[in-house]
């Protein structure tokens, strides 16, 4: 892999900084006029509260992501319009960084990610503790155009630039009493601020069963347009799972771990009536507190978008066949 | 200048929506506009109405009886903000699919809490007019004690609707708790005290 430092972003891709930031005042400034006068100080988290936030992002990170080079197009590919680097960059759930959507943007600057290292152990013959280039450089990069769809009942349409895990995963030679893969997200309190606090227990984990992890569809993503991952998007190796729901693709992996029994995942842990460890993308199975069978295709006002089974993966449905997906939801 | 309050409030309760409408149109609303607009003005709403219970308290403890002025509008305002939030959910949400709106309020709790809350706002804003007040008499205020199921509704449907973190929910239910809370012991105080024993004669 080739990562250049960035001369040449395309100039339509970016927002003028300035432009940017005089607009973030000017919201958060009527925000909080707003709040402050209505009701003054008689109420509590006035000026706390996430949806006051979310119409008050803060600064932009650094626009500055270095470029991809010798990108390939993928065939699996959705020519659906996609959505602008700005909304797939400042509507986050990383709750590792705060429970507002605009959180991460706002504060997963104080990640570092640079080095990286992702151990690769358990049951399989070559464990190893990769640095991230070498991690990826054997691999070609591809461009995935991919629908997110998530628990939330809100989507979006990403060009992540990846590779498949399956080219990962095959290299550490997973022995045969392999069944799951466990992902493990990095620890580091003193850089994620949302680790202080007791909204899941940390650090995030999730887990795929081998065959769909070594499903071609599934891709380990370290970029976005084109551009390294931004740390709100979960930099600097994530994982993509397109046909379920987006909480399952893990982000800013350290750890990559086979293992023999269904490993237990954060959003099961915190609330194993909501969320399974499937969690694949159901229009017929609600999620107990709203119903899943149609998507607001982001920034859409409207839920028009009727969710598909699979989230539209259809070739996916094979690995569950014969499965109750009500009761594996 | 006393005159002036009322504008005043009024002007201060429709910014939120102003400020909404300008963010919307001009696209400085996060990724999802509908999820803004829906959340915005829940909040909203609860928090004129905690503000319409708070008359009552405050004018006992600083003895400003001209507070009670603006208890309806704060009402109102409550409502109002309500309207917007429903038929947000309504349209944007459910796109107006209304056998979908039955199976919520049938199946999700926290939906069932909105609906009820806002359900019981809707005689109290009928009635709040000074033609409503006079006809009803003292029924009125029985009528209107309503509010407080229906905050208390409010409240637990916000609790029930949030995914991982309660503290910002669990702030307002203390805040109502306060106000409701307040008024019970003052109810407890008024009562008529066990008559003291008569004096020996």
């Amino acid at each position: 892999m080739l990562i250049r430092r960035a001369s040449d972003i395309r100039s339509s891709d970016v927002t003028d900084e300035r432009t940017y930031l005089q607009r973030r005042d000017l919201i958060r400034l009527a925000g909080g006029i707003a709040c402050a006068t209505a009701v003054g100080t008689l109420v509590p988290g006035c000026s706390e509260h996430p949806a006051a936030e979310s119409l008050a992002p803060a600064a932009p990170a650094a626009a500055a992501q270095a470029t991809l080079e010798n990108v390939r197009p993928a065939v699996v590919s959705t020519d659906e319009k996609q959505n602008t680097f700005e909304e797939i960059t400042s509507y986050n759930n990383f709750y590792e960084f705060g429970l507002g959507k605009n959180d991460p943007q706002r504060y997963a600057g104080a990640m570092r990610t640079s080095p990286w290292s992702v151990k690769i152990d358990g049951l399989c013959n070559k464990p190893a503790n990769y640095q991230l280039e070498d991690l990826v450089r054997p691999h070609a990069l591809e461009e995935r155009i991919y629908r997110l769809r998530c628990v939330e009942a809100w989507s979006m349409v990403i060009p992540w630039v990846g590779i498949p895990l399956s080219a990962v995963l095959s290299r550490a030679e997973p022995q045969g009493k392999a069944a799951f893969v466990e992902f493990t997200t990095l620890h580091r309190p003193s850089e994620m601020r949302g680790q202080s606090g007791t909204a899941l227990e940390w650090p995030y984990r999730e887990g795929l069963r081998l065959d769909e992890a070594m499903h071609p569809l599934t891709i380990l993503a370290v970029g976005l347009y084109g551009r390294t991952l931004m740390n709100q998007n979960g930099a600097p190796l994530r994982l993509v799972v397109p046909w379920k729901y987006g909480f399952k693709s893990i982000k800013s992996i350290v750890r990559i771990r086979f293992v023999e029994r269904q490993p237990a995942t954060s959003w099961s842990m915190s609330n194993p009536a909501e969320y399974g460890f499937y969690s694949n993308v159901n229009p017929e199975v609600d999620h107990p507190r709203w119903s899943q069978s149609r998507e607001k295709r982001l920034p859409a006002l409207f839920a028009s978008t009727r969710t598909r089974m699979f989230n539209g993966y259809d070739e996916v449905a094979s690995l569950y066949a014969g499965m109750d997906l009500r009761k594996h939801y | 200048m006393r005159r002036l309050v009322k504008p005043l409030i009024g002007v201060l309760g429709v910014l939120p929506l102003v400020w909404l409408t300008f963010a919307v149109l001009t696209g400085r609303t996060s990724a999802n506009p509908a999820e803004d607009i829906i959340l915005t003005t829940g909040i909203w709403s609860l928090r004129f109405l905690l503000a319409s219970l708070a008359i009552t308290p405050l004018r006992r403890l600083t003895g400003w009886n001209v507070l009670i002025q603006y208890r309806r509008m704060l009402g109102l305002f409550a409502f109002f903000y309500a309207c917007v939030h429903l038929a947000g959910y309504l349209a944007f949400d459910r796109f107006f699919a209304f056998d979908e709106v039955f199976a919520d309020l049938a199946k999700r709790p926290f939906i069932t809490a909105g609906m009820v809350a806002f359900a019981l706002m809707v005689p109290l804003a009928i009635t709040s007019t000074r033609g409503w007040i006079r006809s009803l008499g003292r029924r009125w205020q029985l009528l209107h004690r309503l509010v407080y199921v229906s905050a208390i509704a409010a409240v637990i449907h916000y609790l029930w609707k949030v995914k991982a973190d309660s503290t910002l929910p669990l702030r307002y239910a203390l805040l109502l708790a306060v106000l409701l809370g307040l008024r019970l012991w003052w109810l407890r105080r008024r009562l008529p005290r066990p008559a003291a024993a008569a004096p020996a004669r």
